[in-house]
């Protein structure tokens, strides 16, 4: 990964990926808690007004996180 | 089969799983709040009859996604889980679960089967799965988890009598445990269950992975679990993450076991449209600034006949005890103290209900998820969080309440800011004083067209109110320095309908809590407030009358101006009026006299206090008039009020607004200081709060009468 993970807060509104892994240890037992798991599909589904936060779809359900928070879930798609 | 003693039956499950509506099914009004032992998180519990004859204790714990605690709120779950000893340790646990979501509410589940309690499934939401196209291989289910599954439906109450049924059988643990404890620290487990009675492996596991949830334990027996944790090289969180992991990989494989059918999303096409619109960036703030007027108005609309009522038959009480008791200090007391002090807490009842209706109408609907969504990033930039927005919100019926619901709000600093800056919301308290000094001061006319001014002054004192909370939250969070990271992660639940009964239970519950909570220090001041105006030192107040005859022999005072006469001079020699008097230096540059200096201390049992100590000082007398007519009485005779060292009216313009922002400032609330010592858990906040906020009024105060003036 030369220019860094991709990660969810490099989506757009409609893109559709799987998550990879985490790259902070502190909230990855949260996002994990909270649905979010490596082999998962995520769907990036709209922002907040001032584009922060945002709100994903992931393990049916609808997530609402942070970018800062969206930055640490790596993705692929 | 007869029982011993009633059992007591735990409801676990994630937020917005339908806990709430099952456990109200379940015990329907039979409900009591009451707190936890130690903390200050709410605790719900009622009866159910479980079969003809057998009752059984319903309690409902706070929502949570995790056996691991994030909050205050959710670290009381494993608190009454790991200790045998809690009152409230239940005999059997309901884990309620989502099935349209069932992929992330089995991580608790699995996690609550592991603590070897005797558990029943509760599969939630059958309707919205079915209509999912979502099914399950309900037997698969339960053999693989090792319990009793039973599918509701707990917005309807459909399958709670085979739930019923199934809790009053269930009386076996969980047929297996579903984490796989490594060894290394299973060895760690051995030891500790050699020296503590831990039921299951995995609760002795949690006994090392969450000190902070054994304050139940002796100082010697967190000294004995941390000496083992050493020992074995055990630290807590060490394992969490693979734990999780493991979980759901044992979650993925049961789903695809048990799973017949998978969801089809288009059940949630309508929600999602809804959040284009309710997240909009002009519509979504629009409709929310409606919410909110809509509020306010409800409040400030809907509540006034029911509280002139509460205020009419509180003062026909006291009025009425006053004929047909003996005069003496007794009576007096039941008919000045406690009374009164009794009415001062109902007369908040009409908003509070009203509040909260909306609040949890709010709530119910999945909309205030969506407040916090679209407010975070705004709060944030002042130092809150997008969760402070109902803390404010509430503040403007009572910060109490407002105070209370920052419990929802897991980063330290931004909670503790909320709390701080909550009081400066300008809640009802304030509304009598503010509409009784705008009414003295600001003339009742027409601004440009169709404003009027003193509304226009009202929304001012609001939104002052809110400005100076948002300000000083931006301060403090340049000066509280934390290394404690905050984040938002949140469910956006489905929208839907509100349902009705948990609304009003909702209402009873907060409405409840609020007059035993705030009730209780309202009244003791109220009590001690009025010993003080009542009783002074040497026999001045005993002689009042002879006094008074004597300095007023040469006028011709009417019965009743005569009575006025005596109360005033009571008050002015009793202890509050030697307090009001002595406080008058440093109160005169900011306009005020001895008088004004009493109604500022009485204010400290409740704000609204001022209007009535205004009447009793400005020697109203009875106030057998009805509250409006009550009011204009008041009025004129502060109208008429002299200030002897300029000989104009006491009530200028400048004396007015600096008092105005007196009361949108201070920190007049007793009940306020209590509530924020118990929720940070010390006197300090408390005592930052009150200075701070007494040197805020007292400055704008200070600088607004020396200008005006």
């Amino acid at each position: 990964m030369a220019e860094g993970a991709k990660t969810v807060a490099h989506m757009r509104p409609g893109d559709v990926g799987i998550i990879l892994g985490f790259l902070d240890d502190h909230l990855s037992i949260k996002l994990m808690e909270m649905g979010c798991l490596p082999g998962s599909p995520v769907r990036f589904n709209f922002t907040a007004p001032f584009g922060d936060p945002i709100c994903i779809s992931v393990s049916g359900y609808e997530l609402s996180l942070r970018l800062e928070e969206a930055g640490t879930i790596s993705i692929v798609n | 089969m007869i029982q011993a003693k009633r059992q007591k039956i735990a409801l676990i499950g994630n937020p917005n799983s339908g806990k709430s509506s099952l456990f109200n099914f379940l015990t329907g009004l039979n409900q009591k709040i009451g707190n936890f032992p130690g903390v200050t998180v709410d605790k719900r519990s009622g009866y159910c009859q479980l079969s003809p004859g057998h009752d059984a204790e319903i309690i409902d714990l706070p929502g949570i996604y995790s056996i691991y605690p994030r909050s205050i709120d959710e670290s009381i779950v494993s608190e009454i889980l790991l200790n045998k000893n809690a009152v409230e340790y239940p005999d059997k646990i309901v884990v309620i679960a989502d099935a349209t979501n069932l992929k992330r509410n089995l991580l608790l589940v699995t996690q609550i089967i592991d603590l070897g309690l005797p558990v029943i499934l509760a599969l939630n939401m059958m309707d919205l799965a079915v209509k999912a196209g979502i099914s399950y291989d309900f037997n698969a289910l339960s053999k693989q988890l090792g319990v009793p599954v039973v599918p509701i439906n707990a917005r309807k109450g459909v399958g709670l009598d085979e739930l019923k049924k199934c809790i009053e059988q269930t009386s076996t643990s969980p047929s297996k445990s579903i984490f796989k404890i490594w060894s290394d620290a299973y060895v760690a487990i051995k030891d500790l269950r050699i020296h503590f009675d831990v039921i299951s492996d995995y609760g002795a596991y949690l006994f090392l992975e969450q000190p902070q949830t054994l304050h139940f334990l002796s100082k010697e027996n967190q000294q004995k679990i941390d000496d083992l944790r050493n020992r074995h090289g055990f630290f807590p969180g060490k394992f969490q993450g693979a734990e999780t992991i493991q979980r759901y990989t044992f979650i993925q494989d049961l789903l695809n076991e048990v799973t017949l059918k998978t969801a089809d999303l288009g059940w949630k096409k309508n929600s999602q449209k809804l959040d284009l619109i309710l997240t909009h960036k002009v519509w979504g703030y629009l409709i929310f600034l409606g919410i909110l007027f809509f509020i306010f108005q409800s409040i400030f609309a809907w509540a006034q006949t029911p509280m002139d009522l509460i205020d009419g038959f509180f003062a026909d009480i006291s009025q009425y005890l006053n004929k047909i008791l003996p005069e003496g200090p007794l009576s007096n007391l039941l008919t000045e103290g406690i009374i009164p002090g009794i009415g001062g807490i109902m007369i908040f009842i009409p908003q509070i209900a009203i509040l909260f209706a909306f609040i949890s109408i709010l709530e119910e609907t999945g909309y205030m998820a969506r407040v916090v969504f679209l407010m975070d990033k705004i709060m944030r930039k002042f130092g809150l969080n997008g969760k402070s927005v109902v803390p404010l919100m509430s503040g403007v019926a009572c910060a109490i309440p407002a105070i209370m619901a920052t419990r929802t709000i897991d980063n330290w600093k931004e909670r503790t800011i909320t709390i701080f800056v909550t009081p400066l919301m300008s809640c009802s308290a304030r509304l009598p004083v503010f509409a009784i000094l705008i009414g003295l001061i600001v003339p009742d006319q027409k601004a440009f067209w169709f404003f009027n001014l003193q509304g226009l002054a009202l929304m001012g004192l609001y939104l002052l109110g809110f400005f100076a909370a948002i300000g000083s939250a931006w301060i403090m969070a340049q000066i509280i320095k934390v290394k404690e990271r905050s984040y938002l992660i949140m469910e956006l639940p489905t929208y839907r309908w509100p349902k009705w009964s948990n609304v009003g239970l909702t209402i009873v519950e907060k409405t409840k809590s609020f007059v035993f909570e705030a009730g209780k220090v309202i009244m003791a001041i109220s009590v001690i407030l009025w010993v003080l105006a009542s009783y002074g030192p040497g026999d001045n107040i005993s002689k009042a009358r002879e006094n008074v005859l004597a300095q007023s022999q040469n006028e011709r005072l009417t019965k009743q101006g005569l009575e006025d006469r005596i109360a005033s001079y009571k008050l002015e020699h009793s202890y509050a009026g030697i307090i009001g008097k002595s406080i008058e230096p440093a109160i005169k540059p900011l306009g005020y006299d001895w008088k004004i200096g009493i109604a500022l201390i009485t204010s400290f049992a409740a704000r609204e206090v001022f209007v009535g100590t205004m009447a009793t000082i400005y020697s109203i007398g009875k106030v057998d008039e009805s509250a409006a007519e009550g009011q204009k009485t008041i009025k004129n005779r502060m109208k008429q009020e002299i200030n002897p060292d300029t000989g104009g009216p006491r009530f200028t313009p400048a004396a007015g607004f600096s008092l105005l922002l007196f009361y949108t400032f201070a920190m007049q609330c007793m009940s306020t200081l209590a509530v924020v010592y118990r929720e940070t858990k010390g006197w300090k906040w408390p005592a930052i709060q009150f200075v701070y906020m007494t040197s805020l009024a007292y400055l704008s105060s200070f600088i607004v009468f020396q200008i005006m003036s």
